[in-house]
């Protein structure tokens, strides 16, 4: 038997009696052995807002980036308007109404918004740009905001930033415009408007597809919601009907507990939660930063931190909210030892150690746990050679390194962290996950006075996102200080005791965690006061 | 169509295939040259490779052949692990053929059981002067090393030719060579018969020793580690440029000591053809062995037979000398093209045969 042709095909199923404007057809992507794209099926409606939800890592960028034609997928096909199309470049896309806004703006920061916006179609003749700014102005108005098109866009906000992002997708006339994480880098205040922008677009025709692994964002904003589970289609429904505790478990495709303080506390010990943490004994502190301020790079302006203060209690989880790129990084690259500071002054248990490098913060009982997973281990050394690497002179034997010692530590800490691989495998080779545990396995097992951490659980599963979450609840069990920097609220407000902002550098405010409510972090985030917020 | 999709894992029969593809693919693509220049194929390469192994005598010459090309391979080797890319084993190789001469020529009347260890370390010392400008460079300043470490070989040589021109012009016959240097200096030979001399030992050791310190101590372990990932390196506490122009020195030191072998063991003398290009065969070498130090024996080794071997193709093939040449740098780019393999697995996608396996009920098929 043949398969039956396209044309005696119908191509929507949903019983609205219209073509979609964009329909994906089988579309699939491999990076390696790794699928991140399956067999995907998905149809886009005009005038709906589609949302693409999954964990991170379930291949969501991966589809749209495919449909933009910034990457290419194996097999599968793109039809528009119920006609096949080859998107092998943006070009492709642009020229069939589609529009992209990546998760990483690709703007030029010294130009004004016109040219910027004007920038993907310029031809070789000269630029109108009188003409320029009107379609500017005239794009802002159909959207509804506001913008200076003679602005620079390095003056303007995160928020205004990706606005401009959106008209430059709306110049080329889109009729579809993609999102790729789009409240990801936005306050809670930003994301409504960016909300109210959206809907405008949908009632003259636009279909919208945006990602999240945001539930609540689906319910506020979709018509429809599109599940991705490991590169798979698990389901599209009407957002109407669904429930936020299904779509969860549809996500993560099993029952979704989440790591509650409290739950795992309970986990290690009987006690009632309340009597955890002894109020009325003051805490030793184990770290405290004062007048702490970096040099920033050019687009920063002058400092990416200023006159940080901040402390760290033992037996404490300090959050550090921010909006990224508001002086988190610095914050941590002073912190374990990898850029040094131009004022201020860093003390670990009460001994200065301003400046101080990798081995003098080790030395001093620090575990160093930064975002960058593939700059902390060498991926193409093995786990056994990286779990040591810090410490390579406790593990030697005259001149040479005791191979049976570290290859007994390797496999003490395989089994006690769980880590999926053998001693032998290259670091490179493992998942997230396991790479995770391999730094968390090295750091952790010395049993540091004080944890510094960053986005510890950023494109981990849920699996793995639980057990990194218990072990670093397990260190402030211990007694240990956790200073935990993360761009997840959830994550912050489930770990942390106290919960400093960040924003431009600056410590906006200081909450402990039972006064921290999204609302008042978001004002903070967004540049608010604390008395602002507390008011 | 073929395109280079990303491995996941390195399956088991890549290592041996990594290893005898680039053979066959060499003997595939030179036959048609060697062809054309009247010899037989099959004969040419039993002139080639199994010839130079067929009596003690030329075993022994291939020894000696190998000799500088272990040096300069180790050299290039030890820094290419920690991630500089050190061109110039060449200019370092000359800086000790030129530091062996100068002691030659005006330490005498020292007994050889001080002269030969002095002259070594003289050697080595004189390497890590010549490689010691572009180190720094790279790790005080962050100036590229390829550059300079390149830039600096023809700076060497110009040397050894003004000296050879000038004060060490042979006062006997006023050719450009120095004069003999002074016998106490002379390697030993390491049997009656043969010219092998004590530099083959020492590259031996001098393997042997970085082998081991590679591979077996904690020195080796933060070398590789900042070879592959200096960032990873430095957050685990290992001091980088410190680790970085420690191997950029020895490097420069291993370099001059086969320069002190070339004069001291095999010419007794110095010459303007002292290094015939063994520094940059070294990154040959080294690269073919993939940095790695028995790699590196082995490799010299089979360079060397073919080089041997391509001296008796010409004169019993009639074949042109620079088809020696050929082979090895073809084996050369068929190894690196094989490498590739390591990272990437070759996909074949026949554009029909893609849409049959993605039909499936339900969904139409778009190939006509
Ligand atoms: N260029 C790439 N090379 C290799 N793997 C990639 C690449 N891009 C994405 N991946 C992998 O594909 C999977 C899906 O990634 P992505 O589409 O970015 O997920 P999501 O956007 O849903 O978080 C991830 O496991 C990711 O590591
Ligand atoms: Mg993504």
């Amino acid at each position: 038997m043949t398969a039956p042709q396209p044309a005696a095909q119908p191509t929507a199923s949903y019983g609205t009696g219209h073509t979609p404007v964009v329909e994906l057809r089988g579309i699939r992507k491999a990076f390696g052995d790794l699928l991140a794209n399956d067999d995907i099926d998905l149809r886009l409606r005009r005038g709906e807002v589609h949302a693409l939800l999954g964990e991170n890592g379930a291949g969501k960028s991966t589809l749209m980036r495919g449909l933009y034609g910034l990457v290419r997928p194996d097999a599968g096909q793109v039809l528009v308007d119920g006609r096949p199309v080859s998107i092998t470049s943006p070009k492709d896309a642009i020229a069939a109404g589609i529009g992209m806004v990546t998760q990483h703006f690709a703007l030029v920061a010294p130009m004004t918004v016109t040219e910027n916006v004007m920038l993907s179609s310029v031809g070789l003749g000269p630029l109108d740009l009188a003409a320029a700014r009107r379609q500017v102005k005239d794009a802002a108005a159909r959207i509804g905001v506001a913008i200076d098109p003679d602005a620079r866009v390095e003056a303007l906000s995160i928020g205004e930033q990706q606005r401009v992002e959106i008209l430059k997708a709306l110049v080329h006339d889109c009729r579809v415009l993609l999102l790729d994480e789009p409240t990801a880098v936005l306050v809670p205040q930003d994301v409504d408007a960016l909300f109210t922008t959206l809907r405008r677009l949908t009632e003259q025709g636009l279909a919208v597809l945006f990602t999240s692994h945001k539930l609540h964002e689906v319910s506020a904003i979709c018509d429809r919601v599109t599940v991705l589970r490991r590169g798979r289609v698990v389901t599209t429904r009407d957002v109407d009907g669904a429930q936020a505790r299904e779509l969860a478990e549809l996500m993560v495709g099993r029952p979704v507990t989440g790591v509650a303080r409290d739950a795992v506390l309970g986990f290690e010990t009987d006690e009632a939660p309340a009597a955890r943490r002894d109020v009325d004994v003051p805490a030793k502190t184990v770290l405290r930063v004062r007048g702490l301020t970096v040099a920033g790079t050019a687009s920063q302006g002058r400092r990416a931190l200023f006159d940080v203060k901040l402390h760290v209690d033992a037996g404490e989880v300090l959050g550090v909210a921010g909006v990224s790129g508001n002086g988190q990084r610095e914050l941590v690259d002073v912190l374990t030892g990898m850029r040094e500071p131009v004022a201020g002054s860093v003390e670990v248990d009460g001994v200065d150690l301003t400046g101080a490098g990798p081995q003098r913060l080790m030395d001093a009982g620090v575990g160093r746990i930064p975002e960058d997973r593939h700059a902390s281990v060498v991926p193409d050394l093995s786990v056994e050679d990286n779990l040591v690497m810090e410490h390579l002179d406790e593990f030697r034997r005259g001149p040479f390194v005791d191979r049976r010692k570290v290859r007994a530590h390797a496999n003490r800490l395989i089994e006690e962290y769980a880590i999926k691989a053998g001693p032998t495998d290259t670091v490179g080779s493992l998942s997230g996950g396991n790479m995770q545990k391999v730094l968390l396995a090295r750091v952790l097992d010395r049993e540091p006075r004080l944890v510094i951490v960053a986005q510890p659980t950023r494109g981990l599963d849920v699996g793995a996102t639980e057990y990194v979450q218990r072990q670093l609840l397990r260190q402030r069990e211990r007694g240990a200080g956790v200073l935990l920097v993360s761009e997840d609220l959830d994550e912050l407000l489930a770990l942390s005791d106290r919960l400093v902002v960040l924003s431009e550098g600056r410590v906006a405010g200081e909450l402990p965690v039972q006064e921290a409510t999204p609302e008042r972090l978001g004002l903070l985030m967004a540049g608010g006061t604390i008395e602002e917020v507390t008011a | 169509m073929i395109r280079f999709a990303l491995r996941g894992r390195q399956p088991r029969w890549l290592l041996p295939v990594l290893a005898v593809l680039p053979i066959v693919l060499t003997y595939l693509l030179t036959a048609g040259p060697i062809r054309a220049a009247g010899a037989n194929p099959a004969a040419a390469y039993e002139r080639y490779v199994l010839q130079p192994l067929s009596s003690v005598d030329s075993v022994f010459e291939v020894l000696l052949t190998s000799t500088p090309l272990l040096f300069t391979g180790l050299a290039v080797a030890v820094a290419f692990r920690c991630g500089y890319w050190n061109i110039g084993a060449d200019g370092q190789l000359l800086a000790g053929a030129v530091e062996a001469t100068f002691f030659g020529l005006n330490v005498r009347g020292l007994p050889a059981g001080v002269a030969i260890p002095l002259v070594i370390l003289a050697g080595a010392v004189a390497g890590v002067v010549w490689a010691l400008v572009p180190a720094l460079l790279r790790t005080r300043l962050g100036i590229d090393e390829v550059v300079t470490t390149l830039l600096l070989n023809p700076v060497a040589l110009l040397l050894v030719q003004c000296l050879l021109n000038g004060p060490w012009r042979n006062p006997e016959n006023q050719f450009p060579e120095s004069a003999p240097i002074d016998p106490a200096y002379t390697f030993p030979r390491l049997l009656a018969d043969h010219r092998l001399h004590l530099g083959f030992a020492i590259a031996l050791v001098l393997a042997i020793v970085v082998g081991v310190i590679i591979s077996r101590t904690p020195l080796g372990l933060r070398m590789r580690a900042v070879g592959r990932s200096p960032e990873a390196a430095r957050f685990a506490g290992i001091r980088v440029e410190r680790t970085m122009l420690g191997a950029a020195l020895g490097s420069g030191a291993i370099a001059g000591i086969g320069g002190v072998s070339q004069v001291a063991g095999l010419q007794g003398q110095l010459t303007g053809g002292i290094s015939d290009g063994f520094g940059y065969t070294g990154v040959v070498v080294a690269t073919l062995a993939t940095l790695s130090v028995t790699g590196v024996v082995f490799v010299s080794v089979l360079l060397a037979d073919i080089i041997v071997g391509a001296e008796s193709a010409v004169r019993v093939l009639q074949l042109p000398p620079q088809m020696g040449d050929v082979v090895t740098a073809t084996l050369m780019l068929c190894v690196v093209a094989v490498l590739v393999l390591r990272r990437y697995k070759l996909v074949v996608r026949f554009p029909a045969a893609l849409h049959r396996s993605r039909s499936r009920p339900g969904l139409g098929e778009d190939a006509a």
